[in-house]
């Protein structure tokens, strides 16, 4: 079922930072003129092994019928995974991948980066995997802005290790490991994500192919990090928490569409902005126009994507969608290929190194 | 031009001794380089405590760097310094200790007021009480002397002037052993090119200091150490991190790949990311990562792209990464693993060496996880270890653990530079077209169909059409590289692995023996940093008139194809060792020989007296024992 989160959808029309003149894949190859991959170019020989009715199928699905659509030659692209059921996903696509350990991919997939320009490069983790044993690397990747794209997909739960509360269940939840309930409090990963500086932010569902695709497309868009949290089902440890955001009543109730230059809106309610920069919801008849948020992911300042990351509540009471923040900075692989260019002056030659093993100071014995 | 007396020497030892803030190291390190220049041979031991700016004039804060050179080879730093150099009571006492009776010691009285001297527990001078008769005690007012020689910059402060003090005992020293200081002045002059001041107040303050010892009646003699006969070429000092960094860059370069570093700073290998940051010049790319994890993390996933992926780090990091080499060892990539060992365990002695990480490197990992290990055994031979562990790295595609530690890290002596042009031809090949074909016959990739030869997995790295495949830490299958859950595979699977890793020692020099008078019946076998000490011992055993033969291992996993046969020919075979008997644990393990293991772990090089007396009881042991069975 799909529901209208009001993004915009088809190649070309992802919103492009204006200041951002690289995308986050130029350098990469691209098919010649005229040719095109399809879905089952990125279509692995492996059979797939999630549950029935797991979200992840929802997700590869999307990301195989999106990934033709970058137009870029199949061998330049790799997934990089960690430990968890999520990071199975590069088994199943047909490009080059690697299935790492627990947490540890995007600092692999930053060396990788670091090293290749020519390559799109994609991280697939959960909330486990990103947030709890791999929160240092993730959090370090985006303050750095490395080219990378990162797919976290959130189910609120450990499903590989049989149904464990997450850094992203709700307190109270229980679960084989806390039978009187998770003391823990959650993180919000956008919350996370916008602390941690990084440059692209957004938040979608496995539910919504459209929604997905679009959020794909704009984060493939962006040069530097984006972290993309996907709303993931787990049927089997985790059924149907996020099942009233894929009821079209719910879901028009609840989901507050983020939309560059529109309205911050869920049917008939808006989030207003008071003078301290708090963010709330309010009926859109009791709200002061002036004061009606208008969405702005291009914004310099973090603080209102943050404020709006702060919107969401454990009971899906309301649940901002969409792209938070998109800005253009630096990349660290950018920046890193640009200190080493601007360092050389041409091809390293045997004379080179003798000359740097020479050093200063030397002296010759003669025989 | 002086019309003292000169005296010709073959060896002296000198031990630069003061507070972590007097600038020890740099005064030993410029000492270092005069002496170099000059041509002796040498070796250097530079020795400072874990903070950066302990207590000012207490024990714990005393730094020190000793310097051994000689007319002739030197092995070590030597095992007692011939000349301290004590800036403060404190560098005093902490070092007396080590002096041997006759030795000179050159005081700087300024700093031996009531309160420096309660500070480290003297109750009167040292200086006056008569307790310092059994040496030779040059009194000399350092920091006063200095200060007056700077009278005329008015622009500098007190303080300022005093922190040339050091300059000025550099300044005496290398009259003292007229050492030249042209290489001194231009390499105060491009460290304070921006300052001009402070460069001609400490340029002032070593003539002044080299002027002193010229014209005091205190020092009525000077020596010379003549340059020692080394082989014909050209020559550098380095230190062991420096000669491994740049063994680095140079192996990459001869296998044609970017060398890409993953590290987070720890001592002592931090130098090694410090030399490797400055060299962008030559295509290295380094990255301070957010933690060691991750510094080997974004090495390995360099090597994925096609970079020789690089880590460097000391025990306690080459713990945290373990997890990660094990991903390595399935995946099958180069990656070459830095270990600067360092005393343990835990944050054990940060600034102190050991060699306590031999097990930790070939077994600390989960599962059947083999992996290469080499060790360098000088400060220059870390450069040749670096060009080895890249040729085993890149040759099968496996991880290297290079097991350097804090003694030859800092340490230095005198490099005959190789030609990069000479290096091992070590070119990369990647994958680049399918290596088999399906059951219809199609060309098909197979990442895990192996060279007969090495055993290696094809390199196929990203960008390369038709080559698309998955790796990961599960278990694959033979061949395909598919996941594979099948016991007899997985049976299969860690078998290869480690036949691979095995495989290496066909194409490693066999384990040679220096064993003169080739009737030895006492070995000694050592690994790593041990070389230097062990061979000045065994070279102090023979003068003793013992037959002693010695063998050093570079190779640890795996040893080299005779090692088996070297220790079997020998009645007693010592393994001397800083720690507590790992390399002799291996050898009794994989040999059945009855290693006999000699330990020390005080965070120092082993004396090569002492090892020189156990080598010799050794000797005389067995030259008292009945005959060796002959055959009948
Ligand atoms: S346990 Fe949950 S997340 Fe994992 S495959 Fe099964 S349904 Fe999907």
């Amino acid at each position: 079922m799909t529901t209208d989160l009001g993004m915009p959808s088809g190649p070309g029309s992802a919103p492009v930072d204006s200041r951002d003149a690289a995308s986050g894949t130029t350098g990469v190859p691209r098919l010649a003129d005229g040719t095109a991959l399809t879905k089952k170019d990125f279509t692995s020989d492996q059979e797939v092994r999630w549950c029935p009715g797991c979200g992840d199928y929802a997700i590869l699905a999307a990301v195989q019928g999106f990934l033709p659509e970058l137009g870029l030659k199949r061998e330049n692209i790799v997934f990089v995974s960690g430990i968890g059921c999520s990071s199975r996903f590069p088994y199943y696509l047909d490009t080059y991948g690697m299935h790492s350990i627990h947490g540890r991919a995007p600092a692999i997939a930053t060396g990788l980066t670091a090293t290749r320009e020519d390559l799109s490069v994609w991280v697939v983790t959960g909330d486990g995997d990103a947030l709890s044993i791999g929160g240092n690397h993730l959090i370090h990747a985006l303050r750095r802005n490395v080219n990378l794209k990162i797919l976290l997909f959130n189910n609120e739960i450990y499903g590989l290790t049989k149904g464990q509360y997450s850094p992203t269940s709700h307190v109270g939840q229980v679960t084989k490991s806390s039978p009187l309930g998770s003391l823990d409090r959650p993180f919000n990963p956008v919350s996370l994500a916008l602390g941690a500086e990084a440059t692209f932010v957004a938040r979608t569902m496995d539910s919504d192919r459209q929604h997905l695709t679009a959020v794909l497309r704009a984060a493939a868009e962006h040069r530097g990090s984006a972290l993309v949290e996907i709303y993931q089902n787990c049927p089997i440890f985790n059924d149907g928490v996020f099942d009233v955001l894929k009821d079209r009543t719910e879901a028009a109730a609840r989901i507050l569409h983020l939309t560059d230059g529109e309205e911050v809106a869920a049917g008939d309610t808006v989030v207003v902005r008071d003078d301290q920069g708090v963010m709330t919801v309010a009926p859109r008849a009791e709200a002061d126009p002036t004061r009606i948020v208008v969405h702005d992911p291009a914004a310099d300042d973090p603080s209102a994507a943050f404020a709006l990351s702060r919107l969401d509540s454990p009971d899906l009471g309301h649940v901002p969608m969409g792209i938070f923040r998109n800005v253009a900075r630096p990349t660290y692989d950018d920046s890193l290929r640009e200190q080493i260019a601007s360092a050389r002056t041409g091809e390293v030659t045997d004379a080179d190194i003798d000359a740097l093993l020479a050093g200063r100071d030397t002296w010759t014995v003669r025989a | 031009m002086s019309t003292k007396l000169v005296q010709k020497l073959d060896r002296v030892v000198i031990r630069f001794a003061g507070d972590s803030g007097d600038g020890m190291q740099l005064t030993g390190d410029r000492f270092t380089s005069e002496t170099a220049l000059l041509g002796n041979d040498l070796s250097t031991l530079p020795n400072f405590p874990a903070e950066i700016r302990a207590p000012q004039g207490t024990l714990p804060g005393v730094s020190s760097f000793q310097l051994h050179f000689a007319d002739h080879d030197v092995l070590t730093p030597g095992d007692a310094p011939d000349v301290l150099v004590a800036m403060n009571p404190a560098a005093l006492r902490a070092n007396l200790g080590d002096l041997p009776r006759g030795a000179s010691i050159i005081v700087n009285t300024d700093e031996f007021t009531k309160r420096n001297l309660a500070k480290v527990g003297y109750a009167v001078s040292p200086l006056d009480d008569g307790s310092l008769e059994a040496w030779h005690v040059h009194p000399v007012a350092i920091t006063s002397i200095a200060v007056e020689a700077l009278a005329s910059f008015t622009d500098l402060t007190r303080k300022e002037k005093e922190r040339a003090k050091n300059m000025f005992a550099l300044g005496l020293l290398s009259w003292l052993y007229t050492r030249p200081t042209e290489g001194t002045e231009s390499f105060l002059k491009s460290k304070f090119a921006d300052r001009p001041e402070i460069l001609e107040a400490n340029l002032a303050a070593l003539r002044a200091g080299y002027n002193y010892g010229e014209t005091t009646e205190d020092f009525a003699v000077s020596y010379e150490v003549a340059p020692a006969t080394m082989r014909e070429g050209t020559y550098r000092n380095v230190t062991g991190n420096v000669a491994l960094s740049l063994g680095l860059v140079a192996a990459a370069h001869r296998a044609g790949l970017p060398l890409f570093l993953g590290s987070y700073p720890i001592t002592p290998a931090s130098d090694i990311l410090h030399t490797l940051a400055g060299l962008k010049r030559y295509g290295v790319a380094t990255m301070q990562a957010e933690d060691e994890i991750a510094g080997v993390g974004a090495a390995l996933g360099a090597s994925f792209g096609g970079a020789l992926g690089v880590t460097t780090t000391s025990g306690p990091g080459l713990a945290l990464k373990a997890e990660t080499i094990g991903l390595a060892v399935s995946l099958e990539l180069p990656l070459v693993v830095c270990d600067i060992q360092r005393g343990g365990p835990s944050t054990g002695l940060p600034t102190k060496t050991e060699q306590a990480d031999l097990l930790q490197a070939l077994f600390g990992r989960n599962g059947e996880s083999p992996v290469a290990v080499v060790a360098p055994s000088t400060p220059s031979d870390c450069f040749d270890i670096a060009v080895e562990a890249v040729r085993i790295a890149t040759t099968y595609r496996t991880p290297v653990i290079v097991l350097s530690d804090g003694y030859l890290a800092n340490g230095s002596e005198p490099w005959r530079l190789p030609r990069t042009a000479e290096l091992p031809d070590i070119a990369v090949e990647f994958a680049t077209e399918p290596n088999a074909v399906d059951a219809k016959g199609a060309p098909v990739f197979h990442p895990y169909l192996r060279d007969p030869e090495t055993l290696a997995r094809p390199w196929a790295v990203p960008g390369t059409p038709g080559l698309e495949h998955r790796v990961g830490g599960i278990e694959k299958a033979d061949v395909t590289g598919n996941i594979s859950y099948d016991p007899d595979n997985h049976d299969h699977m860690t078998r290869l692995r480690q036949a691979k890793i095995d495989g290496i020692a066909d194409t490693i020099a066999p384990l040679a023996v220096d064993d003169p008078t080739r009737d030895a019946e006492v070995l000694v076998v050592g690994w790593g940093s041990t070389y230097g000490p062990i061979a000045a011992a065994v070279r102090e055993a023979r003068a003793r008139g013992g037959r002693v033969a010695q063998a050093h291992l570079r190779h640890l996993n795996p040893f080299p194809a005779n090692t088996g046969e070297v220790l079997r020919g020998y009645q007693r075979v010592i393994v001397p060792e800083m720690n507590l008997g790992q390399l002799s644990m291996l050898l009794r393990a994989k040999y059945l020989v009855d290693i006999e293991s000699h330990t020390s772990v005080r965070g120092l090089p082993f004396q090569a007296g002492d090892l020189a007396d156990v080598i010799s009881a050794a000797v005389a042991s067995v030259s008292h024992a009945p005959l060796k069975e002959t055959a009948q």
